[in-house]
């Protein structure tokens, strides 16, 4: 589990361009998206296909989103009950 | 009819007029197919939340335009208006490309969203919570003097007090080598780089101590080579004005076979400094504007810089300056500009 | 009174003319249906409002030499361009002042996309290197046309057209111009079609503009131009005036690259300026063409705005978009002619496929077809980067 929210700490940093942050400042339970990580709703949907590619989940409503993206913890959690590959 | 002012003027370009306060005195001879612009410290003016999704058009646009509306002190401009000949073409063959490679599958939006032709615009728009008037020219080598126009038109009809005016290109990677190619096949083409860069403009009907007078902007989508004499005199009647009258005459020259469009109406001009630019910024459907805040700087300064003669000396002062612009032979512009 | 508008044409998903756009109009008849021109992996999962004719067929029908780089944008531009003068009964554009004002979002992505990885090294398709640009088809049928002076394009997504429209009527009055074809064209390409597959904002049905359960957009391609002249001309030749261009506004959202703002801040400005400009009241439009793309965002930030400017007593409004397709660039000219066609037959077209309104707001758009007395018509065109347009067209 630390292995898989290492990991997804650094393509999210790396996918999303955040070139002003590393791994090490965001904590697990961080709020990615509003006041956390300030990410928006283009960045959710750049994750969903991140979900797909990497994770073979496969999200048809952006709205589903809103609940698996809420931090690293939750999104590990929700890819590891999830995941396809 | 109101009269209407450039108050600032600035321009990223691969040259280095950005950061330095000098005028064109240590210039880079450019060369090579294609010439990138020297890029400023983006994060001085753009916030690392806003720049991790921006190509370089619009960084660079971004960044003029803020600079611009700092030299005319103004905060909230009433009027945004862009002008760009291929639009964000980084981002466009980046999603393009993904397209292509991926067979359409696992594709995200960011380069789609950030590749129209008025994401600069928006971008500008977004970081001044500016709600005012907003739009994008995207019309070859005229785009940059339709934005212009633009603004004329707004503030002669008191719809605008203040407007920024850009333009601005950014290379790509992909469609420039092509068109650099096709360019490159019989000896005809240009013969300075293809580049990049943006130019910002505040255009007010207010005067203020760095203005220059924009008298009026001509555009034309075709003129013969028959015809470019008189259309250029025309053009200068209309505006109450003759050929005595021009003081500096500025032209597009870019060494290729549509040069005869410059030489025929540098005739026109014998004895008066004639001056071009685009060995110095390199080719692309915006160097007019930067051949733009090249007037605006003579004016304002009163200085003429060795490196940009074409032909003629340089005279203590200027007045009125024309400049003629066109690219392959079509969409001719003369903008004139005044003390 | 406006700007006096003198002719129209079109071409879309529901007519090669505006006589044929009319005819599908009045009897509720959509052109979305399945994609037939693009080899896309999407094609199952959307529908599309596309133009039947191919572009051989286009080619034919213009008149054009065989071999010629025209792109789809280009051709289907020069259909409506030249319809819409010939509508106008002017057959010389050297006569008076006359400008030509395009719009486009994507240029000539269709070759592009088709040809960019054959660019280098297959000499028949460097043809289309000098076509992918925006303003490549306007020069084209300004070219076509013989309008040689004020010729440019304008390209703010989708409310590039209405932008158009916009300029051509402020050129007029400002005595700049005596005529002006304005309007915008905009071929469907697999550049758009997955693009807006990554908002996942296309609907997999045909789109529902205002309900509850809109699942999203249909994108379409279409081009539409009309011809405005001025006062002078008009009387001077005795010109049969179709419509009035009465007021129009542009304002930007700045709240969101793609997205629009909760309250619709920009649509309501576009609209307050309108109305401003054509000295009208809110309660004297008889009928609103709606922007009503049917993605979730749009419509919920449109309702809000029409709640704003219209308060509790808002027009009669649906969105043709389900019909056309979202037509993006051409979409505002698309809806002028439209609200034009809707002012001359004093008949409201139906929002389709409409069933239940969204809790937010409770709006119903009209679902079928309504005579009755119109005399001012608003029509909303809203584009990424929160370009937000709106046009009044006034009856003649």
């Amino acid at each position: 589990m630390a292995d898989l929210r290492q990991e997804l700490k650094e393509k999210i940093i790396e996918q999303l361009n955040l070139e002003e942050f590393t791994v090490a400042d965001i904590a697990d339970d961080d709020a990615l998206f509003g006041d956390g990580l300030g990410l928006d709703s283009i960045d959710a949907l750049e994750l969903i296909v991140m979900l797909d590619k990497d994770y073979g989940i496969q999200l048809t409503d952006p709205k589903e989103g809103k609940e698996i993206f809420k931090s690293i913890a939750i999104l590990a959690d929700y890819i590891t009950d999830n995941r396809a590959k | 009819m109101k009269k209407v002012y450039i108050n600032s003027a600035v321009t990223i370009s691969a040259q280095d007029t950005f950061e330095s306060d000098g005028f064109l005195n240590a210039v880079k001879k450019l060369s090579g197919k294609t010439v990138a612009a020297r890029y400023p410290n983006y994060k001085d003016y753009i916030a690392p939340a806003n720049l991790r999704r921006m190509a370089e058009a619009v960084k660079m646009g971004v960044t003029a335009a803020s600079k611009a509306l700092k030299d005319a002190k103004i905060t909230q401009p009433d009027a945004i208006i862009t002008g760009t000949g291929m639009g964000c073409i980084d981002d466009t063959e980046k999603f393009l490309n993904a397209i292509i490679s991926n067979d359409e599958q696992f594709l995200t939006p960011t380069s789609f969203i950030q590749s129209t032709h008025n994401t600069v615009g928006a971008q500008i728009a977004l970081g001044l919570e500016c709600k005012a008037y907003n739009n994008t020219y995207s019309h070859a080598s005229v785009s940059f003097e339709w934005a212009l126009i633009d603004a004329q038109l707004r503030l002669q009809q008191e719809e605008s007090e203040n407007v920024l005016v850009g333009g601005y290109e950014e290379l790509g990677k992909e469609i420039i080598t092509y068109r650099r190619m096709m360019e490159d096949v019989d000896g005809l083409g240009i013969q300075v780089p293809f580049g990049e860069g943006a130019s910002f403009f505040v255009v007010s009907s207010e005067k203020t101590e760095h203005s220059v007078e924009l008298i009026e902007i001509g555009v034309y989508s075709t003129i013969s080579t028959e015809s470019i004499q008189d259309s250029l005199k025309q053009f200068l009647a209309k505006n109450d004005l003759d050929l005595s009258d021009i003081d500096v005459f500025v032209s597009g020259r870019n060494g290729d076979g549509f040069d005869i469009y410059y030489d025929l109406t540098a005739e026109l001009f014998e004895n008066i400094t004639q001056l071009q630019y685009k060995h110095l910024s390199g080719e692309f459907y915006t160097a007019s504007a930067f051949g733009l805040w090249t007037a605006y700087s003579i004016l304002s300064r009163q200085e003429i810089p060795e490196a940009i003669i074409f032909k003629g000396e340089i005279k203590s002062d200027s007045h009125i300056i024309l400049l003629y612009n066109q690219f392959k032979g079509r969409d001719h512009s003369f903008i004139l500009l005044k003390r | 009174m406006g700007v006096a508008i003198t002719g129209m044409g079109i071409i879309s998903a529901i007519g090669h003319s505006v006589e044929e756009n009319k005819t599908s109009l009045l009897a509720s008849k959509t052109g979305i249906g399945d994609l037939q021109h693009i080899q896309t992996i999407h094609s199952q999962a959307i529908r599309v409002g596309e133009v039947s004719l191919s572009n051989a067929e286009l080619t034919r029908q213009l008149q054009l030499p065989d071999v010629h780089n025209y792109t789809r944008t280009g051709l289907l531009g020069l259909l409506a361009a030249t319809a819409a003068l010939e509508n106008a009964n002017i057959y010389d554009c050297s006569t008076y002042r006359t400008g030509f004002i395009s719009s486009t979002t994507v240029g000539g992505m269709d070759m592009t996309e088709k040809y960019i990885k054959q660019f280098a090294t297959d000499a028949a398709t460097q043809k289309y290197i000098e076509t992918h640009h925006a303003g490549d088809s306007t020069q084209k049928i300004a070219d076509t046309l013989g309008i040689n002076g004020l010729v440019t394009t304008i390209s703010t997504a989708c409310s590039s057209a209405a932008n158009a429209i916009m300029l051509g009527a402020r050129l007029i009055k400002a005595g700049k111009l005596d005529r002006v074809l304005v309007g915008g064209t905009d071929a469907l390409s697999k550049f758009t079609i997955n693009g807006f597959k990554t908002l996942m904002i296309q609907s997999d049905s045909l789109c529902a503009p205002f309900d509850q359960h809109r699942k999203g957009l249909n994108l379409g391609e279409a081009a539409a131009y009309l011809v405005l002249e001025s006062d002078a001309v008009v009387q001077k030749d005795k010109k049969n005036v179709l419509a009035y261009l009465s007021g129009y506004g542009n304002a930007n959202d700045a709240f969101h690259q793609t997205a629009s703002s909760d309250n619709g801040e920009g649509a309501f400005l576009a609209m307050q300026k309108a109305l401003e400009i054509a000295k009208l009241n809110p309660n004297q439009i008889d009928y609103v063409n709606a922007h009503g793309t049917a993605t979730p965002n749009n419509d919920l930030s449109e309702s809000r705005a029409l709640q704003r400017v219209f308060g509790k007593k808002l027009p009669d409004f649906s969105s043709t978009k389900s019909f056309t397709g979202h037509t993006l660039a051409a979409a505002g000219a698309v809806e002028a002619v439209f609200s034009i066609l809707t002012l001359q037959e004093q008949y409201i077209f139906p929002n389709l496929n409409f069933k239940t309104p969204m809790p937010e707001t409770g709006l119903k758009p009209i679902t079928s077809g309504v005579k009755k007395e119109i005399q001012h018509v608003l029509s909303n065109s809203f584009g990424f980067g929160g370009n937000c347009s709106t046009l009044i067209l006034s009856k003649a």
